[in-house]
């Protein structure tokens, strides 16, 4: 069973991108340990013939038909907004490149 | 300015090629909800919780959207999957709402095609066979206006501004298996691919096929070997090319780059470069 | 008239002995008086209460025909979105949002003419066995205000137990309902997955979610739960199928000839020693009115808790992904020069609590490539096995029925530090969810050494909710008649005039 170190953990927060202190990550690192020792029982059973579950319901092609119906008024698409100019959502300088 | 010409390139080296080009569709309604597509409408008001990707809001799938993707796959002589699924790509932009892109992974709707293209060689009229790797189906991202700064562009801006009304839009990515052998011809095969294909979308009836508009965007990605090795180099992929001529251009260009490179002994970086210029008024 | 079941109110407002405007101000009267010592609610909507009401019996006076609970009141859990009203989900990230849009469950809630009093509190974005991890403080239980009235739903649960409100709406991912009902002695149902929408809900674990019925009594449950339920077009996972027939059920109490199945693996072992007493004199009771009790088997049910702490966390790394700072919510950081991503990173660390970061990161590793298979995968196949051995059990018995949880009301802060122990409060109630079944949680006394709550669960296969309430009604039933009043009269008061 793997355990994480500090830095595999830094590394996680900045993937879903939160800003951790030391404090919290020394936390989460001891902490994790902890949990994923628990939780990897499920390698126990999780044999090759066994399907996975993504979903309880095997719903299949649920869709709608291609009609417009009213959207949102920019006040209310924007109304929860941080910021706005001109009718949009101002964001502060982004750094990465568009995918 | 490039030291080397074109043909010094070809002397040495070979390209391999691989395009993935996203076609908008041009159903009336968005992917994952009801609200409009029509294009350059005011910021904003085209939008719902659903592709604002508001707290609670949840995707339902456009079935029109689901019919057109089948369609392109059939005209590009794809097998279609008997089952197939969406998945979430997670990753952080603020141009997509929800921070991911409910687009497709291992389950795609179209498998395994092809079109054939036509080029003027040398040797006369040459028939090249692309593959196709998969066509799937994904959806589109917001706009950003980058402002501030001296070119527009995001580099240097202050700050962005955001208009949803694209996002949400189906969009349908086609992609090829890698494309070698085109020689001296990987411009022209990789603009005649891209054109023979929007002809194809167009006569179809699924997308306006404007490539300025950006409802056909095409990604160009470019590696170079020796001639006669089998060692595969290096690629870079140069994103959301918007015109035919520059489709040719990219290719062209990149093999120039990476040759300049490789004859230094230097490596080619993955360099991913943006062709789109932006301006103050939305496009 | 606030100690009335939902069902008693809605008789005395057909009747026109009271008025809608006339039980709102009651119960806003009540939660003026006690929920400084509660703190059930995080938003009370006197105003849009009042006129809720008022609208309920001007249409009333007209002679409108209404549905059955017009113009009773409602808590409603703060992570269904409601127009212009605040949701905040527990979160400091939503702090002050106010929704452009309405839930579907608060739509219905609206048509059915259910007056909704406020937004009740909860663990943050729904993950949490205690409401402590509330942003806004937590939630005390009126049976002790020392002690924790479950989560994430502790709010809607003490609500009710408070005579706050006589109906409430909760959401239950692995226990959310079940187990605060369970602690505060009241009755709360997740349905079957799929059987109400989940548009509106804001997502925690889209493939266990599931919004719920919560009151004092079966009945009031049921009528709840038809008023919420049925297929929505906006809900790709919601079913399309007709509501189960649950107030029937639950008026007729029927259980003679069921087949109760005992699940070996959730009996008890280890459970604290009331609770089991409980369980086990409730089965006696069910046995008396003409069930038959047996004993099933689910081998997998001990994988359950590990499944879920993959799967939930994995899931709510992406539903939360959207918290970015760009369009809604909390900006913080945004000062000269600093980036859209550094703006998203600062935000998210201070509108997140600890819970929901550790759950954040957990599930960022478990769906990383290299690790998929072995954890988030691996999970997903676990729950094959759960589902399979409820199909197995089932095909033996009706109903399956366990304690809802292994203990009554823990302190406040008494497993604030232990994650894992805290996990283990949802040890009966997760397979449930995982499965996608029916799950109810209704009151069989409390327990001796503590004189606190205990919780029965019941159990009914997709789509056979209506079982839970037959098997509910009569329980409730035979423990009335051995009570003498309903369970809720033996908690204490809490202070000014009931």
């Amino acid at each position: 069973m793997s355990s994480l170190s500090r830095d595999d953990v830094a590394n996680l927060a900045r993937l879903a991108r939160i800003e951790m202190t030391d404090k919290e990550l020394e936390n989460l690192t001891t902490e994790f340990g902890v949990i994923l020792n628990a939780v990897a029982r499920v390698q126990e059973v999780a044999t090759t013939d066994v399907a996975a579950t993504s979903h309880p319901l095997a719903l299949t092609n649920i869709f709608r038909t291609d009609v417009v119906i009213p959207s949102l008024t920019p006040e209310e698409a924007l109304s929860g907004a941080p910021a706005s100019e001109d009718q949009r959502f101002r964001v502060p300088q982004i750094l990465g490149e568009e995918a | 300015m490039s030291a080397l010409t074109y043909e010094d390139v070809i002397s040495k080296y070979e390209p391999v090629l691989g395009l993935e080009v996203h076609v908008e569709l041009n159903t009336n309604s968005k992917m994952f909800c009801g609200c409009s597509t029509i294009f350059g409408a005011e910021p904003n008001t085209q939008t719902c919780p659903v592709c604002l990707a508001l707290p609670g809001a949840l995707p339902v799938v456009n079935e029109k959207a689901i019919e057109s993707t089948i369609l392109i796959g059939l005209a590009l002589n794809c097998s279609i999957a008997p089952f197939s699924r969406f998945a979430r790509k997670n990753y952080f932009y603020p141009d997509m709402p929800k921070n991911f892109q409910i687009s497709q992974y291992d389950e795609p709707i179209c498998v395994n095609g092809y079109v054939d293209v036509e080029i003027d060689t040398d040797e006369g009229t040459q028939s090249f066979r692309i593959e196709i790797e998969r066509v799937h189906m994904e959806e589109d991202t917001g706009k950003s206006l980058h402002v501030g700064g001296s070119t527009g562009r995001i580099h240097g801006a202050d700050y962005s501004l955001l208009d949803y009304n694209r996002a949400g839009i189906p969009l349908v990515e086609i992609v090829t298996k890698i494309v070698p052998g085109t020689g001296k011809y990987a411009p022209e095969v990789a603009k005649a691919y891209v054109a023979e294909l929007r002809d194809i979308l167009r006569a179809l009836g699924v997308s306006d096929v404007k490539m300025e508009q950006g409802s056909l965007r095409c990604d160009a990605n470019v590696s170079l070997r020796l001639i006669g090795s089998d060692v595969l180099g290096t690629r870079s992929e140069t994103k959301n090319v918007n015109s035919l001529r520059s489709v040719e251009r990219a290719v062209r260009g990149e093999m120039i780059r990476h040759a300049e490179r490789l004859n230094k002994g230097e490596k080619v970086k993955k360099l991913f470069k943006k062709l789109v210029t932006f301006k103050k008024t939305p496009a | 008239m606030i100690k009335n079941s939902a069902a008693e109110m809605a008789q005395s407002l057909a009747s026109g002995s009271t008025t809608s405007v006339a039980l709102t101000q009651a119960h806003l009267d009540r939660i003026a008086e006690v929920d400084e010592k509660v703190h059930a609610f995080l938003h009370v909507d006197t105003q849009g209460a009042l006129k809720q009401a008022a609208d309920v019996d001007a249409a009333r006076a007209r002679g409108e025909k209404l549905s059955p609970l017009a113009g009773v009141p409602l808590a409603l859990k703060d992570v269904l979105v409601q127009k212009d009203v605040p949701t905040t989900c527990g979160s400091k990230i939503l702090e002050g949002w106010r929704p452009p849009y309405d839930s579907t469950v608060v739509s219905k809630l609206k048509s059915a003419g259910v007056v909704i009093l406020g937004k009740t509190n909860m663990d943050e974005f729904a993950m949490g066995s205690s409401t402590e991890n509330s942003a806004y403080g937590p939630t005390h239980n009126p049976w002790d205000l020392t002690r924790i009235p479950g989560g994430s739903g502790g709010g809607s649960s003490a609500a009710l137990a408070a005579f706050e409100a006589p109906l409430a709406i909760g959401t239950d991912t692995g226990g959310s309902i079940r187990q605060p009902a369970a602690v505060t002695g009241t009755v709360g149902v997740k349905p079957t997955y799929g059987g109400v929408s989940r548009y509106g809900l804001v997502a925690f674990s889209s493939s266990l979610d599931q919004a719920g019925p919560c009151a004092r009594t079966v009945l009031d449950t049921a009528l709840l739960h038809e008023v919420i339920a049925g297929h929505d077009p906006k809900d790709s996972t919601s079913i399309n199928a007709p509501v189960p027939q649950v107030v029937a059920a639950a008026k007729s109490g029927d259980v003679k000839g069921m087949k109760i199945g005992v699940v070996k693996e959730l009996n008890g072992d280890g459970y604290q020693a009331g609770v089991r007493q409980r369980f086990e004199e409730s089965l006696e009771l069910l046995a008396q009115a003409g069930a038959e009790i047996v004993e099933v088997s689910a081998p997998n049910f001990e994988y359950a808790l590990a499944a879920y702490y993959l799967i939930a966390p994995s899931e709510c790394s992406s539903n939360l992904a959207r918290f970015d700072a760009m369009r809604y919510g909390l900006r913080v950081g945004d000062t000269d020069g600093a980036s859209a991503e550094s703006v998203m990173n600062m935000t998210r660390e201070v509108g997140f609590g600890r819970e929901v970061k550790r759950r954040i990161l957990l599930g960022t590793y478990a769906l990383s490539s290299g690790y998929y298979d072995a954890y988030y995968g691996s999970a997903q196949k676990v729950r094959t096995l759960i589902t399979q051995d409820f199909n197995n059990a089932f095909a033996k018995c009706d109903v399956m029925v366990s304690p809802t949880c292994p203990t009554t009301a823990f302190k406040i802060g008494e497993k604030a530090n232990d994650p894992l122990a805290m996990y283990l409060n949802d040890i009966a109630t997760i397979p449930v969810n995982m499965a996608g079944i029916g799950g109810m949680s209704l009151p069989c006394g409390v327990a001796p050494e503590d004189g606190l709550p205990v919780g029965f669960q019941i159990m009914s296969p997709v789509m056979q909710d209506q079982r839970m309430y037959s098997v509910g009604a009569a329980l409730e039933a035979a423990l009335l008649s051995k009570w003498g009043a309903p369970l809720l009269s033996q908690a204490p008061s809490l202070g000014g005039a009931a």
